[in-house]
């Protein structure tokens, strides 16, 4: 049989223009923190963002909405059955974000991981990614290490398409981000799932922007932002604000606004080439123990 | 209509096309229906449930009686501890039985539910009424078999209720292995001949053969009872019969309640038979009484009326660990050689074990433990043999090889014989030749020529 290229409609080139984003990362690196101040600086700018927070925790959100008040679609899943509205789990967040948790079970019992595949169909199914949405972006801010198939969901079957690793000079986020390299490698060889980039939130080690660099470059990717450490984050955090939302004009605020737009600007997709084990203990030597 | 299978043979490492073997649950069902008012409960989606019932009631022909725990998307996010509560409420409520056995499947071992807490909770918070019991088994299908999954429910009958008073008493515990109803009464039959007092559990004879009085009964009368299996810890000495179906009841036992324990192979032939019988006589310091002498001298005369017509035959045979082991032996006691031996139940010693057995007639024999039936059938078409033994899926293969086929194990779908007639004990072997024999004779006089036919064989 003989296929032609179908003329894009322009359905289909609103539906090209919402990007997918996927945040991963070590567990307590900031990743929620991160993704939900460059959120606020996305939309800050105009964009149309929605979040979905691939976390049991339910806490990926918490910054955009003022606090823990949404239910997440699991919960409303097992409180109301399958008959889900997309308003009953989707709540407006800091200028006009969209924010949805997907929840899961408490510690220790049931399948979190299944959890996220059930609320991320259900979420296709009701309609959420749908260009009437006129979505700019989509982030899933996902759980710590890719432990099983359900955390890797959101990068399956090109649901993200672009991921961003935050991560620190610390030898455990190193060794995290190049496993969820592995990860990514592994999909991206049958899907269109790509690396963005390496976001490092700084915890003041030596020569951090330096070695997570040179990090980035041996992975074949780039590190998008150096975002230093600063207590105004924790601060606006106490109040439950983004630091864009918390205070406009701090410098903090300032350095979201830059990994926002690198990342808006941002066209570097790669399929990342994850380092040797010993290849990674090298570049700690090198680069941790100069000084 | 499986005329398109090859004789060439490419190893395969991922897949297994009609796999000789089959889920776990259905062993641990099976296992729970032979205790006296027990309803087996699935924990997993209805499915599971739906499958391994129907499978089971198409074996032995009786309706089986089970519960689930109907897993919906939420409950396999968030446990199935909401799920299984609300189920043991409705069978302690509605179907009113003395046990539930519970044992798990593939969705719920993967999720990880942690069943003794939830038995533990639903005690505490009053589900499960006072003088009942809950108990379970662990049966992840991706693990072993149908048979692994029998034993693990045996051996669960021993963790949650075997008790020691201290004081032994003169009764002898009997884990009969996988066996169909007709021969589990064979096996009480037999030690009551030879004067055992005994407990045998599982006992599903009166439960799936239950004889039909125009009534239904959810719980017939058969069947281990609760009393029986608590008592089990004060007995002088356990007989598992079957390794793979009964060593871990036995042993569990043993460390729990000091009952000391023997494993034999399943009675089927001659030499497993004596076995048996010796045990029995052994452990009731009695004698062998003439009857069963007599029975075992009719087998005898039989194997050497018939000698002339299976000395020699090659036959491919698939099943569970435990059968084929006797069936094997008894092959090669009455002559046959055995050429090819298939198990979809994994265990490398199964195998050498196997091959010492057929070592005096062939020592070239092929045995593998977990394949399948495809692997056999392509096996057969470059090597042939003939006679074929198995469950009823050998019957495709035997249409397309044109062979003599001999239905035996589990599960027979499409005869009604097996749930009858025993295949244990003497008059069990006697029943086996007879049908070895009939599989043969009908083909010969199927298919000779008018000039050939024999009246007289």
């Amino acid at each position: 049989m003989v296929t032609t290229l179908e003329e894009p409609t322009a359905e289909k080139v609103v539906e090209k223009a919402m990007r997918k984003v996927a945040i991963y990362g070590k567990g307590g690196i900031g990743k929620s923190t991160t993704t939900q101040n460059t959120v606020a600086a996305l939309a800050e700018m105009g964009k149309k963002v929605m979040v979905v927070g691939c976390d049991p925790k339910a806490d990926s959100t918490r910054l955009l909405l003022g606090g823990l008040a949404q239910r997440s679609v699991l919960d409303t899943l097992r409180e109301e059955g399958e008959d889900v509205e997309l308003e009953d789990i989707r709540s407006g967040g800091f200028c006009n974000s969209l924010c949805v948790e997907s929840g899961g079970p408490e510690p220790g019992v049931g399948c979190a991981g299944r959890g996220i595949i059930t609320s991320i169909n259900m979420l296709e199914q009701l309609g959420a990614y749908d260009a009437e949405n006129e979505l700019d972006y989509v982030f899933y801010d996902v759980l710590g290490d890719v432990v099983c198939g359900g955390f890797a969901m959101p990068i399956r079957e090109g649901k993200a398409e672009e991921i961003y690793i935050v991560c620190s000079g610390e030898m455990m986020a190193m060794y995290a981000a190049n496993n969820i390299c592995k990860g990514i490698l592994k999909f991206a060889e049958t899907g269109v799932v790509r690396l963005g980039g390496l976001i490092c939130n700084s915890r003041n080690c030596d020569r951090e922007a330096e070695m997570i660099e040179e990090f980035a470059k041996r992975l074949g990717t780039q590190m998008i932002h150096f975002v230093p450490r600063d207590n105004d984050v924790q601060r606006a955090e106490i109040n439950r604000k983004t630091v864009i939302d918390w205070n406009p004009d701090c410098g903090q605020a300032s350095e979201y606004r830059t990994l926002a737009e690198n990342i808006d600007k941002n066209t570097m997709r790669v399929i990342p080439s994850p380092l040797e084990i010993e290849e990674l203990e090298q570049l700690l030597m090198e680069y941790g123990l100069f000084s | 209509m499986l005329e398109g299978t090859t004789a060439e043979i490419r190893e395969r490492k991922a897949l297994r096309v009609n796999p000789a073997k089959t889920c776990q649950p259905i062993g641990a069902m099976y296992a729970a229906l032979g205790i006296n008012k027990c309803m087996p409960h699935s924990h997993g989606s209805q499915g599971c449930c739906a499958y391994h019932r129907s499978h089971l009631t198409r074996h032995y022909k009786e309706p089986i009686v089970a519960t689930t725990s109907s897993f919906t998307e939420g409950a396999s996010v968030f446990g199935g501890l909401a799920n299984l509560k609300t189920a043991l409420s409705n069978i302690f409520t509605i179907y009113q039985p003395d046990i539930v056995a519970v044992h798990t499947t593939c969705l719920s071992e993967v999720i990880g539910d942690d069943i003794p807490t939830i038995i533990k909770k639903s005690k505490v918070e009053g589900i499960i009424p006072e003088g009942k019991i809950v108990i379970h088994a662990n049966t992840p299908s991706f693990v072993g078999s149908h048979v692994t999954g029998f034993a693990n429910q045996c051996e669960a009958f021993v963790k949650y209720l075997a008790e020691s008073s201290e004081e032994t008493k003169n009764v002898m515990n009997l884990f009969p292995g996988w066996v169909e109803p007709a021969d589990m009464r064979e096996l009480k039959r037999l030690a009551s001949l030879v004067g055992v007092e005994f407990i045998m559990a599982p006992d599903t004879s009166d439960v799936l053969d239950s004889a039909m009085d125009g009534k239904y009964e959810m719980y017939p009368d058969g069947g281990t009872t609760v009393a029986d299996l608590k008592a089990m810890g004060d007995s002088f000495l356990t007989l598992a019969l079957g390794p793979l179906a009964s060593t871990p009841a036995a042993t569990t036992l043993e460390k729990k309640c000091n009952v000391p324990h023997k494993v034999l192979e399943l009675p089927i032939g001659v030499s497993a038979t004596d076995a048996y019988i010796d045990a029995l006589r052994l452990a009731g310091d009695t004698s062998v009484p003439k009857e069963l002498e007599r029975e075992r001298g009719r087998l005898i005369d039989m194997i050497s009326d018939m000698s002339q017509y299976l000395h020699k035959k090659k036959v491919a045979i698939f099943g569970d660990p435990d059968h084929i082991t006797s069936m094997v032996s008894f092959l090669v006691e009455i002559g046959m050689e055995p050429a090819i031996i298939v198990t979809g139940t994994p265990g490398k010693k199964w195998e050498a074990k196997i091959k010492e057995i057929c070592k005096p007639v062939n020592e070239d024999v092929v045995v593998h433990a977990f394949s399948d039936i495809h692997y056999l059938h392509q096996w057969v078409k470059a090597n042939p043999v003939d006679l074929l033994m198995g469950n009823t899926y050998g019957k495709f293969v035997a249409k397309s090889e044109n062979l003599p086929f001999v239905r035996f194990g589990f599960p027979i779908l499409d005869r009604v014989g097996h749930r009858a007639f025993p295949t244990l004990g003497y008059t069990g072997a006697m029943r086996l030749i007879e049908k070895i024999t009939d599989a043969f004779f009908d083909k010969r006089d199927r298919e000779d020529a008018d000039q050939d036919i024999e009246l007289v064989l």
